[in-house]
């Protein structure tokens, strides 16, 4: 799927009122969602390489963009991959919903292949997870929210 | 050639780098910091990562964030801009174990050329010369000393190792204040810096600082792309740039630009660096190497009509020179004016928005600049906002298009130092060119 194509798919999304399009042919496709409204940390990707979903925001969750700015925001320190467990074959962290205390692990940043432990700042529960597993992150973007 | 390469650096540089990169079909990835998400690279960029907070420390000086941010955006290689972690041989040491490559010299290169004696030496072994002096420190018997200072001639300067930014020299003018003098600035260096070390060196009264840009592809070819006069200085800051540097005899710049290649050749020297010289009574004497793409690398690309920062990628990418050193023409006259965000007179930092930017034009003007209208200049970086480069058939010529430039750019909202520029292309004295590195703060105190 070349790249005027996608650039086009964007405009296209962005005159309208659509909120998300997905776009399948044969083996590549594409989906494309509206940013949120709050300014969209997150690494800028114009152009993923074909087979990927182009993600120009934040993932998406389903919640409605509001609830992402609710709650307190747990944010990454420093750039890196983002993971939910402490290795491919363990159980996630925590789920949404899960209590935690200040201090809890609740997440791993990998960075130049050491894994480093996020802790929770701030006791409640886990409101939202805003990154996906595996997926890079950058500084100070929002991996979750705790109320 | 490099499919990816990561823009470690912010500004006009950041800017300047993107462009050779688009040139080259190659994709781009900035990193800034958390003040610089609105830099126009950032905005053009392929792919852009945030790395940390505005200080520096933190984010553009940040090793295992720009190593990380390689991982995750697979790049192939880093251009490190100047400033920031360019000259750093760390870097770039744990660039290359992590798998990239560092576009500029080896570490080990780098390193060499960053100790100040080591650099002297190995330029003075190549042929190069240097500032005659004691070699290092200076002898435990006075009589020595006399000797020395006698063949090299008064004035010399006495310098602590430790020391720098002018701290830790004094000047001897007469045999009989030597080893007082030395014995001083030997007392002072141990309270100041630490280390009683010093050394001697003829010290010269009116010198220019010329520069030579060499270019060398590591497998042992090197060309040199002429030199420039960077004189116009204020608190060893660069102001005004021009290339060629004026009044120096064909012969002398062949001279000096062969001994330069020569020691390029001879370090199988890779990447773009510059040699920098004092340049008096008609005479050079090597002072430092650096090694990496120079702010002024502009002028010399007007002249010449070579992309500097092309050739650095290419390079880094595994290819030869792309020219001979017959290829290489130095044509016409060029200037480059540093627009800073400070107050013209009184030179603090103005920080804040540039409400409206507009930039000048024409046949043989230049503006390489990151700003635009709404941009606010961070108050955490440097303050060069702009370079304003102009380009002429002759001397002449160039510095009446940069008057002309300066009456036409416009930026609104915070202070500048255009009407600084303003007053230097009306110098009479640098209208007649060759001033020496004394003459802007002479100038500013009257």
């Amino acid at each position: 799927m070349d790249i005027r194509k996608v650039k086009k798919l964007i405009e296209l999304l962005e005159a309208s009122d659509v909120a998300e399009i997905e776009i399948k042919e044969g083996d590549e496709a594409v989906r494309i969602s509206r940013a949120a409204v709050s300014n969209s940390p997150g690494i800028q990707s114009a152009i993923a390489p074909v087979q990927q979903d182009v993600k120009l925001d934040e993932p998406r969750t389903s919640e409605p963009s509001q609830k992402q700015t609710a709650g307190h925001p747990i944010k990454s320190p420093m750039v890196g991959t983002f993971y939910r467990a402490p290795s491919p074959s363990s159980a996630p962290f925590i789920e949404v919903g899960a209590k935690v205390k200040a201090g809890d692990v609740i997440c791993i940043v990998e960075a130049m292949k050491m894994m480093n432990q996020i802790e929770a700042d701030k006791s409640g529960t886990i409101d939202s997870i805003l990154a996906e597993d595996g997926e890079p992150v950058e500084f100070d973007q929002t991996l979750m929210t705790i109320v | 050639m490099f499919d990816k390469v990561l823009i470690a650096n912010r500004g006009e540089i950041a800017l300047r780098v993107l462009r050779a990169c688009k040139d080259l079909g190659i994709k781009t990835v900035a990193i800034h910091s958390s003040a610089d998400k609105d830099l126009m690279h950032v905005r053009l960029a392929d792919e852009s990562v945030c790395i940390g907070p505005p200080n520096p420390t933190e984010s553009y000086m940040n090793i295992p964030a720009i190593i990380s941010a390689m991982e995750v955006t697979n790049s192939d290689a880093v251009h490190p801009g100047y400033g920031f972690l360019s000259e750093n041989a760390d870097f770039a040491e744990q660039v290359e174990r992590s798998g990239f490559s560092f576009i500029g010299p080896s570490a080990e290169t780098i390193r060499l050329m960053g100790d100040k004696v080591s650099a002297i030496k190995i330029m003075r072994e190549a042929g190069v010369p240097t500032v005659p002096g004691s070699d290092g420190p200076v002898s435990d018997h006075p009589e020595h000393s006399m000797k020395l200072a006698q063949e090299i001639g008064y004035p010399v300067i006495i310098k602590a190792t430790a020391g720098g930014g002018g701290r830790g020299m004094r000047v001897v003018h007469n045999e009989s204040e030597l080893i007082s003098t030395i014995q001083l600035t030997q007392t002072e260096a141990t309270n100041f810096f630490g280390s009683g070390v010093v050394y001697l060196e003829k010290f010269l009264e009116t010198p220019r600082h010329v520069e030579i840009q060499v270019i060398g592809d590591g497998l042992g070819n090197a060309i040199n792309l002429g030199d420039r006069d960077c004189s116009l200085q204020r608190r060893h800051q660069k102001v005004l740039e021009e290339a060629p540097a004026p009044g120096i005899s064909s012969k002398s710049r062949e001279m000096i630009a062969e001994t330069c290649i020569r020691a390029c050749k001879s370090m199988k020297y890779r990447g773009a660096g510059t040699l920098e010289f004092l340049y008096q009574d008609e005479r050079f004497y090597f002072i430092e190497m650096n090694t990496r793409v120079q702010v002024e690398h502009p002028v010399t690309e007007m002249v010449s009509n070579f992309d500097i920062v092309k050739e650095q990628i290419k390079i880094a990418s595994g290819n030869q020179l792309s020219i001979s050193q017959e290829d290489v023409v130095i044509e016409g006259h060029a200037f480059e004016c540093r627009i800073n965000a400070e107050n013209s007179e009184t030179f603090l930092p103005s920080p804040g928005e540039i409400k409206r930017f507009h930039p000048p034009g024409g046949l043989g003007i230049r503006v390489d600049s990151h700003v635009y209208s709404g941009y606010k200049v961070p108050p955490f970086y440097d303050s060069l906002i702009a370079k304003l480069i102009s380009y002429g058939n002759s001397r002449e010529e160039a510095l009446i298009k940069m008057k002309n430039a300066l009456d036409e750019i416009l930026i609104d909202g915070i202070s500048t130092n255009i009407p600084l520029h303003q007053e230097l292309v009306k110098d009479s004295e640098f209208q007649k060119g060759c001033v020496t590195i004394h003459y802007l703060e002479q100038k500013l105190k009257m």
